[in-house]
């Protein structure tokens, strides 16, 4: 492979982190909490559809029929009993709680799963590629996750921006106080909001199924994938989002370019020195406040 | 014009207390207890000081862990990564070197600390989420950069061993009492450090800071001086029960489940700390003692015990929040190490 | 015919702080209530207890025949009870249109519409699609008062409405707060300004330290008596 074809390669799993990071920016931006168990979750998704499709043969594809409305729900109620009573019990208590629910999730999956590698079946779209040169060739799936990235994200800002449930959304989050005062149920719009989340989520480890093999300990990684993404692109917007999976993806592929076994570290090291160079920003501006004060 | 004057109460017969009868008692039952311990070698079968070499490195990560979000309010999810980092030092030092095995545990722990420095330069500005996950960042940076070591002596993603420099100096009953002493005199030397800081000026900002960080800055508390002290602190201690859990397995692994980075490190610490009682100076031993039993007398498959685990820390995080010691603190105002200050009415200064 | 609203013995902690003590009264429908007070008095709390936003440590509050006293704000926003935050408390990125659609949500209908609440404050017409952060202090106020009639209240309670704005813009809060006054919504105002409180209400009530220390109606109770009870330097009966 190249450097251009990592490049290319690099852009096109960008859509896939932007995928699954979407849920996690959502619940972020509009509750201040990082759900640690975020790539467990899409993980499950994972899971659950490769139940569906060993149970009824069905296309993966048809999967998402149930799968999605199914986290939905589990989104839904995750927020009213565990992450509702988390908010309230201060800033440490979600991620302990999301913590505990990484492990619990895991470690289910290993038990009635094995911890054996599995894969979902992308159909006749998972082989197909566009050959563009000798070096180069796209594969149609990994245009189909960006498309499907693209179309969630626009989706997300169009709720957003038009919907009263958007309004809703970003006025709780902005001022949950001012919001109840005017007739918002935070609590209903909190457990909306983390229902999207798990949905987008499962939605991404169906396709995450459909790329690659998976096994139960990998909710970690893809947790920790999801999160540099929506660092690296600056937390609080969703397209940002898109641009920090695209820098996130372009570094593993580079990474690997240089050595398959870099591909990891490599968004890793990106993701360090963006967390470096904003430390300096704010070292600088801790300087300044210092000398006012000495 | 009707005015009253403000009565201002004028504080008398109140004195400042830092011990009190609990605690002496208690001070002097634990100098009996380590006493007890120390002659473990002596006292104790092989059995059961292997048993609390467990106990003991068990009870590191937990205080480690709860100086770090007890204290200094950081959760940390990443603490994994200076397990492993003291656990090959110690393994660079002793094979590489040729040093003898337990001053490579000593620098292994120095090597805790002082890439600790560098780390906290890098995660300690975030806050929350962005700190646990920047942490975990690290400590998958950590072992990763292990396993791809090329060096024959850190044996790369197949782990390594350090039965060589042990078997080459000591028989394996003395392993066994050295590394115990080594595991105890860790858990004092780490208690004593910690009950300092505590009652140091550092310990009473540290309260502050974890009240209200914004409030603590403007009276001129210096909030990343202490975390950073924290921060360094507790990479040394995990790497101290890194390094004793090489000098007791001997061998170790940098992936898979049973990794000396796994999260299942961490799972365990937050399991102690929340059981035990998170910011109290008693409650992660406790918490590691629970453990400890639960390891040991409850068999169940690995992946269960792990779901129990899971599913306890988070009961204790929504339910019980101060854990078992934190609420018997709170309900008896009892307080066995002498870390706080209490208000007692008697003879004024 | 019974009030509106009535406080009883109410009791409202502020942290640590006692901020309303003891506090009794009643509105009834199609009353214009004024509370005064200096700073601290408690008032905004009050408000802000009435509204849900605050748990009263003890006491009764009963609106429209119901005991509301545990329920949650976005319920009684939904009963019928608007609060206009002290300091406004617009959402800063949402326009100006985005913010009075938001209080839709309390599902109450009424004559208030996004166009009528642009017709009572035509200022706001050409600044819909404007970010409420950008607004000047009067277009915010305008916007906050716009916001909380989309909800279409039977009790609308407004918070120094006054506060930080120039004279000339207080004036134009306060006429289209007349045409309000005057279609019969009860409404219960905090303001600093005296004068203008007294012009204004039919009621006054003045609050010192957390308690009531003046209550009567506008034609009978002079200047020297409310300012007097402001400051606390009499106490002053019940009219």
């Amino acid at each position: 492979m190249t450097w251009v074809a990592a490049v290319v390669h690099g852009i096109l799993l960008g859509g896939y982190y932007a995928l699954l990071a979407a849920g996690l920016a959502l619940m972020f931006g509009v509750m201040r909490i990082i759900n640690l168990a975020h790539g467990s979750l899409a993980l499950v998704g994972a899971y659950m559809a490769f139940l569906l499709v060993e149970h009824t043969g069905w296309s993966t594809y048809l999967t998402l029929l149930p799968v999605l409305p199914g986290a939905l729900i589990v989104g839904y109620l995750l927020q009213r009993t565990m992450l509702e009573r988390s908010l309230r019990a201060g800033q440490l208590v979600p991620l302990l709680t999301t913590f505990g629910l990484l492990i619990v999730i895991a470690n289910l999956l290993q038990e009635f799963f094995s911890p054996d590698v599995h894969s979902l079946d992308a159909g006749r779209i998972g082989t197909a590629a566009w050959q563009i040169s000798s070096e180069l060739s796209i594969p149609w799936f990994d245009v189909l996750t960006l498309g499907i990235a693209l179309a969630v994200l626009g989706g997300l800002q169009l709720v957003l921006r038009f919907t009263q449930l958007g309004r809703e959304l970003r006025a709780t989050a902005a001022d949950a106080d001012t919001a109840e005062l005017l007739g918002v149920n935070a609590r209903a719009v909190y457990a909306r909001a983390t229902a999207i989340a798990v949905a987008v989520a499962a939605l991404a480890g169906v396709f995450y199924g459909m790329r690659s093999g998976f096994d139960p300990s990998q909710g970690g990684a893809e947790l920790l994938y999801a999160f540099e993404a929506v660092v690296i692109g600056g937390i609080g917007s969703l397209w940002g989002t898109l641009g920090g999976g695209i820098v996130l993806g372009v570094s593993q592929e580079i990474g690997a370019q240089i050595n398959p076994e870099y591909f990891a570290i490599g968004g890793h090291v990106v993701f360090l020195a963006v967390l470096v160079a904003r430390s300096a920003s704010q070292a600088s501006r801790i300087r300044y406040a210092l000398r006012r004060f000495a | 014009m009707n005015e009253t004057a403000l009565a201002v109460p004028t504080p008398t017969g109140f004195r400042v207390q830092r011990w009190s009868w609990a605690s002496v008692l208690f001070a002097g039952g634990l100098a009996g207890v380590v006493t007890f311990l120390a002659l473990g070698p002596v006292l104790l079968g092989e059995n059961s000081q292997n048993n609390l070499i467990q106990l003991y490195f068990l009870m590191i990560m937990a205080m480690m862990w709860n100086a770090l979000a007890g204290y200094g309010g950081l959760v940390s999810v990443g603490q994994q990564g200076f397990i492993g980092l003291g656990a090959y030092a110690a393994v660079f030092f002793s094979v590489q070197q040729g040093l003898n095995p337990y001053t490579s545990m000593l620098l292994g722990t120095l090597v805790g600390a002082g890439v600790a420095i560098p780390v906290a330069a890098v995660v300690l500005w975030l806050r929350n989420g962005a700190f646990a996950i920047a942490t975990w960042v690290v400590a998958e940076v950590f072992s990763i950069l292990v396993s791809l070591d090329p060096n024959p002596a850190i044996g790369g993603g197949t782990g390594t061993s350090a039965l060589l420099p042990f078997d080459l100096r000591y028989d394996p009953t003395h392993r066994l009492h050295y590394t115990y002493w080594a595991a105890l005199g860790a858990v004092a030397v780490l208690l004593l450090l910690l009950f300092v800081l505590l009652r140091s000026r550092l310990g009473g900002s540290l309260q502050a800071i974890r009240d209200d960080e914004e409030a603590a800055a403007s009276v001129g508390v210096r909030v990343l001086l202490g975390k950073g002290i924290l921060f360094v602190v507790a990479g040394a201690g995990c790497a101290a029960a890194g390094t004793i859990i090489l000098a007791w397995q001997l061998s170790v692994l940098p992936l898979g489940p049973d990794s000396i980075f796994g999260i299942n490190w961490t799972a365990r610490m937050i399991f102690m700390v929340l059981v035990g009682g998170i910011g109290t100076f008693e409650g992660p031993i406790i918490g590691a003692v629970l453990l400890y039993v639960l390891q040991t007398y409850v068999s169940m498959s690995g992946v269960w015990y792990f779901v129990l685990l899971g599913g306890i820390a988070i009961g204790f995080a929504l339910l019980l929040p101060r854990g078992i010691w934190g609420t018997i603190q709170e309900r008896f105002n009892v307080q066995l190490v002498p870390v706080g200050y209490r208000l007692r009415a008697g003879a004024g200064r | 015919m019974s009030a509106l609203l009535a406080v009883e013995g109410l009791d409202v902690r502020h942290g640590l702080l006692q901020a309303v003590r003891e506090v009794s009264l009643d509105v009834a429908e199609g009353e214009t209530l004024a509370l005064v007070g200096a700073n601290g008095a408690g008032k905004s709390t009050l408000l802000r207890a009435i509204a849900g936003a605050h748990r009263p440590a003890a006491g009764r509050i009963v609106f429209a025949g119901r005991d509301i006293t545990r329920m949650p704000a976005h319920r009684r926003a939904r009963a019928g009870i608007a609060l206009v935050p002290e300091g406004r408390r617009l959402f800063p990125e949402l326009t100006v249109e985005e913010n009075l659609r938001v209080a839709t949500a309390s599902r109450r209908p009424g004559p208030w519409t996004v166009e009528e609440v642009l017709e009572a404050f035509p200022l706001l017409e050409p600044l819909r699609r404007k970010r409420a952060a950008s607004l000047s202090g009067g277009e915010q106020q305008a916007t906050a008062i716009g916001r909380a009639l989309m909800t279409n209240p039977r009790l609308l309670l407004l918070d120094e409405v006054s506060l930080g704005l120039a004279p000339v813009v207080v004036e134009g809060v306060y006429r289209s707060l007349a045409t309000l006054i005057e279609s019969g919504t009860t409404i219960i105002l905090v303001e600093q300004d005296l004068a203008r409180a007294m012009r204004v209400a039919d009621r006054v009530i003045c609050m010192l330290e957390g308690r009531v220390v003046l209550e009567g109606l506008r034609g009978q109770l002079t200047r020297e008596q409310v300012t007097g009870a402001y400051f606390g330097l009499r106490q002053g009966a019940t009219a």
